[in-house]
Parts: C-alpha cells; structure tokens; sequence
C-alpha cells in the first residue's frame, strides 16, 4: 500500500478550500487556555502506525504545533497549536504532504465524547461484576449449601445486587417509564416489570430465611440485555461518526467587504441582507445573494440537477449552495442563512417528515402482543396457585418464575444483534447505516427511484468526443486546460492526460475561456462564443474548442457520463423483483438519455422538489439521490440512501449512505436487509418456542432459579448464533476497507 | 466456616477492585482509540 511509504505521494492542495483560510480556520479552533488553540481534521486515509507516524512528525516539524495526536479508530488528529508563532492554514497542507487527505472537522459536531455509550459501559461493567460474583454464591447454593450458609450467601447477593441493579437497570427504567407515562408499552416495561418483581421476591425470600432467591436471575438478565443495548449505540453511534467525520465543511462563513475595503470572515448566522461579500473561484455560495460582478458563471447541478453551468449577469440572482466555476465574483447578500434556499429546504423536509406514518419497529410491535401476554399468564398463575392450594407464598414464587422466564431476554437480543451484523456486513462493502428500523423498512420496499445527476451519473462533465488535427494542438489543449480549475478544463486535462508545458504567456477570463500567446499565435480554448467561431445549432453537448488565431484547431464534447455499475446494478434491482424509475430536476431530454442508457424504462424529468416529494411518498419506494432538491425526497421516501458525495443534507437526510461511485450498494443493501428480515423472524419465533416449553414449567412451578439461570442464558446464546449465520452466508465479492472507501473524492 | 469469613471478602474485594479499574480504564480514556493503542507500539518511543 502506497500510503505506508511516507512521503510515496502527496495529495493536491485545493486552494479555495476552507483549510486555506487562516482566519476562518481560528474562528473554527478551540481555546486551550494558555494562548493555543486546537484543531480537529479528519484524515479518512490513515490506518496504520506509519501512517500515524507520517501524520504527526509533519504536523510537530511545524514551530506552531505544540501537540498532535492520531485517533485511528475515529480517523482523525487533534492539533494544539500557537497562533502567535504561525499560521493555522499551514497544518492541512503538512498533513496532504505527508500523503493523506484530509479536512477540517467542525468543533459544533464535538459533544465531547458520548455519555449515552459512557453511561451504558459503565452500566454493563456493574451488572457484568455483579452478575459474576451472585452467579458464584449461587452455584454454591445449587450444589447443596444449606440453613445459615445458604441465609449468608443470600444476603451477600442481595447487597452486590441491590445498588448494582438500581445502578444497571436505570437505562431500562427511565425507558420504560418514559413510555407508561404517556401510556404506551415498549419491551423495557416488562424487562422492568420482570427485573424488580423478581428482586423484590428474592429479598423478601432472603428476610424470611427462604429457599430460593433470584439475584442471579435479574443481574444476568441486566448483564445480557444491556449487551444488546451497548451494540446496538455503537452500530448506530460508528454510522453516525462516519458521517459527520464525512460531512466536508460546506461554508459555514464567508468574507464581508467593508465599506473601505476592510475584508472579515464571518460566521454564517452572522451574514445579513445588503453585506457586500467576497466568493473566491470554486466556493460554494453562502447565503441566497445578487451578483454584483459583471457577470458569473455557476454550477447548480447540487441544487436543480441540471447539468450545464447557469452563465449570470449583474443584478440577478444566485442561490445558497451553487459552486462558483469562474473567478472571484462579488456578491450581496439578499436574504440571512435562516431565510436562504438551504433552510427552506430543511422546512420541507419537516413538512415531509410530519405527514409520513412510518411502520413501528419490529420489536415495538412484539412488545405491544408480548407484554399483555405475558403479564396476564403471571397474574393467572398467581390467582390459580393461590385459589387452587391456598398457598398464596407459592402462587406469589411461581408467578415470580413466570415472570423471570418470559423476561425478553431473548426477544430483546433477537433483533438488535440482527441489525448489528447486518450493519458490519453493510459496512464491509462501504454502505453506513443510520439505525436498524431503516433495514425494516429496506426489505419491504417495492421500488426504487433515483436522482440522475451524481447519482447514476458521475455529476462531472467527462470528454465524450475529441478531435485535434494535430499532436501540437492538442499538446496546448492540455496546456492552456491545466491553467484553469473550470470543471471543463479540468475534465478536458484528465482526458488528454499529458502534454509539454505551454511556452507563451497564460491568462483566463473568468466564465468565458483561457488565452494563451506563443510565438506571435494567440491560442484560445473556450466556447465557441469565445473563440470567435458560429454557434452550432441542435448540439446535445457542451463543447469546448481550440483556435489558433481564430482557426479551429481541435474541439472537444463532453457529457455526464452514467457511472459504470449503473446497468448492473439497475439490473440486479430488477432480478431481485424492484422495479426502478428516474426522477429528476434536469430537462427530460438529457433525463431520457441517462435512463435509456442504464436501463430504465420510466423516467420522469424537470421535476421540482415537491413534486419529487409527491412522486416517491406513495407506496414502498427507495429513494436514492444526493443533491440538494432530492433532500425532502429523500425524507419523504419509505426509505432512502445517498452517495458520500451527497450534499451535507441529503447525507444526514438519507437512511444508507454509500461509498462513492459503487451503485451496486442499492441492490446489495435490498439483499442484505431482506436476508436480515428472514433472521428476524427466525430469531423471534425461536424466542417464541423457549417461551411455549419455558412457560408451562414455569406455571407449573417446576422452575427453580437454577433452571431459569440455564434456560435464560441458552436462549440467548441461541438466537445470537442464529444471527451470526448472516456473516457467514454469501459473503460479498468485494471488501476493500471502508473507512478508505469512504473518502470523499467530490472537488469542493 | 471461619475459613468462609475470610475467602468471600476476599473474593468480593477481587471482584470489585477489577471493576475499579476497568472504570478507571475507561474513565482515562484507555478505550478510546482501540485500533491506535494496537499499531503505536511499532513506534519507537519518543521522549518530549
């Protein structure tokens, strides 16, 4: 692997991104306190210990570094640095040529740890202790330990119990708690339920010098479930990190011009109408503003999917989110970010949010049947026991029992440990996903709709037809093309590849073309408009030509080409009974072509966002986009996925967030999640057998704390083998590492 | 009997001081970096 050779490659500056903004990157650092400041990047790349080495030895050669560490389970390094002795723009680039990528995280996505994973470790360390110690009494008591001995080893498992149980058991409490207040069920009510009626019992039993206590029972039963619970947040909690370790900071400010020409960096929230700003080539716009530069040329395939640059003159308006594709333009601002395209959108995904009814959780719905259920055959137990033999002592341990024995154990770990291993299994192959009720909703869907532009096509122009009528021509075809950081020009180098460098002089006119002067010829490379040439009439492409003092010399065409698993991956939908269809904001013309070519035959094109809400929120469809527009779409859907290369929000929109270019994701995703639905079931009905063998003993009253400990336990063991099958079962083909599958490899 | 009294405090204070320390662990963030701490010991040890 190249990147444990330090120093083998170094990955390219972008100039224009926020690393490169000294004041912009303070305004984003941390105060330590003593003058330093801290920085978090992320660096996606970074997986071994010469990559730790490589990252930090860059980073301390810098005379403002103070201190920098790797986290290489979190992929990314926290820099203290000095302001007074040097620049923090200086940090990204030392790190890109130590050969990684990387890009500044936003300290606002910093909670500092998480409490949730903190609290519920912590929990399953004392339940863990607990469970353990009590388990050692009591097999000293199942072996025949009697009268006083027996009395003392109750009573010291009740106080390791006591205080572990209220400590453990809280998360389950609260939970449960929470849901009876607002008179609902979930599986916590009879875990709770279960848990203190079976510690009470065993306290009263160990008082009144009884035979038989439970402690075992409620610690181990804590200890399992709360195994379950810690998985399930961390699968959710490592999706969630990866994404926002993803979410490439998209301008969080920009620079305000003063009236005396005065340049600040402000904080988004702090822009407000009539502010004269400064939008350098490349960035993205970040407030809705009116251009006060001649003219402009914008990039708004992430907002509308329309491909072709949108050319604006002075005066008219340009909308959050566009990416600037010419040279450093004015603008000012029109509305403040809370009015701006972005939070309208986020409005209607609300809207979509609010009027969507989504099934409840598998597990959900279980709790609803089982808890009832289950406390209706205790009560019964209790009153037929008692009725039945007048001892009301019995009824009351064999009710007990029934509780115990029924307590979810194995139901509570049926479904989470599922979605877990599905969610490695996804992971593997560079699909993250959001929470387990989203692989539900994945196995039902009955359609797919996707976005076209990003999507099932690259979302960047690429040469499609080239012609040059000589070796020279197209040697300076490149040249001039390196001097521009247009998405065309820089397609156009891609395609040629290589070239001498130009010898002559270089300008670029910003929107319009590059001019160079070699050897008393004047070369332009440009649109025809600009190379003096006539305008061709019914032309489906973009094209780009190249004239020696007004003479063609070669021109070039270019196309969104569709990414190339699309026909496969559109196919394998197809065997696997989903039907696909196309949905986008582009014009129907160039929506028709991308959907012939990749094997679709419904497409629906010029579409707004609402409209795009309207057509994916009937029935179980998968929505699959990542611009701006298909954000409420993405919301409104049954289910939804995007690319990494996704705007910000249609990434947090999305249910699946996938690896880059690999469309095969959404059939392997629909594959994974219906296999991961057959488990489910499987696990669910074999908890449901346990019960029908488990319960009658239990009503009977042959259940003693020695058989609940054992049938408890290899109930669970069970159904968590069941669902380790998943991994097992017809592994994918492909199983590059994610974490470096997932580097976003979208130009800012 | 008498050998009871003094083997199960014994016991419990084992079972208690190993849940110290794995809060402890966890508390000076031992767990934060689990794949990090398994390749830094082939860094040579650096003094600052």
């Amino acid at each position: 692997m190249t990147c444990c050779v330090p120093g083998a490659h170094s990955v390219i500056d972008d100039p224009s991104a926020i690393e490169a903004d000294a004041p912009a990157l303070l305004a984003l650092s941390r105060p330590l306190g003593d003058g330093r400041r801290q920085l978090e990047f992320a660096v996606p790349d970074a997986h071994c210990a010469a990559c730790i080495r490589s990252i930090e030895a860059a980073l301390a050669a810098l005379p403002q570094v103070s201190a920098a560490r790797v986290n290489l389970t979190a992929r990314r390094v926290r820099v203290a640095f000095d302001p007074a002795k040097g620049s923090p723009a200086e940090l990204a680039p030392a790190i890109r040529q130590s050969g990684y990528h990387t890009y500044v995280l936003d300290p606002a996505e910093e909670t500092g740890g998480d409490p949730v994973l903190g609290e519920l470790i912590r929990a399953l360390g004392v339940a863990g202790f607990a469970a353990g110690n009590i388990m050692l009494f009591s097999v000293s008591i199942w072996s025949g330990a009697n009268d006083a001995t027996r009395d003392l080893f109750h009573w010291i498992s009740a106080i390791i119990a006591l205080p572990a149980i209220a400590y453990a058991g809280r998360i389950f409490f609260r939970s449960a708690w929470r849901a009876l207040k607002v008179g609902k069920t979930n599986m916590d009510v009879p875990i709770s339920i279960g848990v203190i009626l079976a510690t009470a019992l065993s306290l009263f039993e160990t008082v009144q010098s009884g035979q038989h206590a439970y402690f075992d029972a409620s610690t181990s039963l804590l200890f399992f479930l709360l195994i379950g619970r810690t998985l399930d947040h961390l699968m959710r909690e490592r999706a969630r990190s990866a994404i926002t370790g993803l979410a490439r900071l998209q301008p969080r400010g920009a620079t305000r011009i003063h009236d005396d020409g005065r340049r600040e960096y402000l904080r988004l929230d702090e822009i407000a109408p009539g502010m004269r700003l400064e939008l350098k080539a490349g960035e993205r716009v970040p407030v809705d503003a009116t251009l006060i530069a001649d003219s402009g040329s914008f990039d708004y395939s992430i907002i509308t999917g329309e491909t072709a640059p949108q050319q604006l003159a002075r005066g008219e308006e340009v909308v959050a989110g566009a990416n600037n594709l010419g040279g450093p333009v004015e603008l000012r601002a029109v509305r403040a970010s809370t009015d701006s395209l972005l939070a309208r959108m986020a409005a209607m995904m609300d809207a979509a949010e609010g009027a969507r009814t989504r099934p409840r959780r598998i597990a959900d719905r279980a709790a609803a049947i089982y808890a009832p259920v289950v406390h209706t055959i205790a009560i019964a137990t209790f009153l037929g026991w008692g009725l039945v033999s007048g001892d009301w002592h019995a009824a009351l341990l064999n009710a007990v029992a029934v509780l115990i024995i029924t307590c979810p154990c194995a139901l509570a770990l049926a479904v989470p440990i599922v979605h877990v291993v599905a969610a490695g299994r996804l992971f593997e192959r560079g699909v993250l996903m959001k929470n387990g009720a989203a692989l539900e909703r994945a196995a039902e869907v009955t359609s797919v709709a996707f976005d076209k532009t990003g999507t099932l096509t690259e979302g960047q122009p690429q040469v499609v037809e080239g012609y040059a009528v000589d070796a020279m021509a197209s040697d300076v075809a490149f040249a001039l093309a390196t001097a521009s950081t247009h998405p065309l020009s820089r397609a156009l180098a891609a395609h040629t590849g290589h070239g001498r460098p130009f010898a002559g002089s270089i300008s670029e006119i910003a929107g319009r073309g590059v001019e160079g002067v070699a050897g008393g010829v004047t070369w332009r490379l440009g649109s025809r408009a600009w190379c003096g040439l006539p305008e061709a009439q019914g032309e489906p492409f973009t094209e780009v030509c190249l004239v020696a003092d007004g003479e063609l010399r070669a021109s070039y065409r270019f196309s969104d080409l569709p990414r190339s698993g699309a026909r496969a991956a559109i196919a394998e939908l197809s065997r696997l009974g989903v039907p696909s269809r196309l949905v986008s904001g582009d014009r129907q013309g160039p929506v028709d072509a991308v959907a012939a070519a990749v094997g679709i035959s419904t497409a629906q094109g010029g579409l707004t966002p609402q409209q795009k809400v309207a057509a994916v929120g009937e029935g179980r469809t998968m929505m699959v986009g990542d611009g701006i527009n298909d954000a409420p779409a993405l919301r409104a859907a049954y289910v939804s996925m995007a690319p990494t290369s996704a705007a910000d929000i249609g990434r947090s929109a999305a249910d699946f967030v996938f690896a880059g270019d690999d469309l095969g994701a959404v059939p392997f995703v629909v594959g994974t999640a219906r296999r991961a639905a057959r488990l489910v079931s499987q696990n669910l009905v074999l908890a449901i057998g346990y019960n029908a063998i488990a319960v009658p003993l239990a009503i009977s009253g042959l259940v003693t704390p020695l058989v609940a400990a054992v049938a408890m336990s290899s109930s669970s063991v069970i159904v968590v083998a069941n669902a380790l099958r998943l991994r097992f079962e017809r592994r994918p083909g492909r199983s590059a590492p994610a974490g470096r599958m997932l580097v976003e490899e979208r130009a800012a | 009997m008498s050998g009871l009294a003094v083997l199960i405090p014994i016991a419990v204070l084992m079972g208690l001081a190993a849940l110290a320390a794995f809060l402890w662990a966890l508390r000076s963030g031992q767990y934060e970096d689990l794949d990090g701490a398994s390749e830094r010991i082939f860094e040579e040890d650096v003094k600052d």
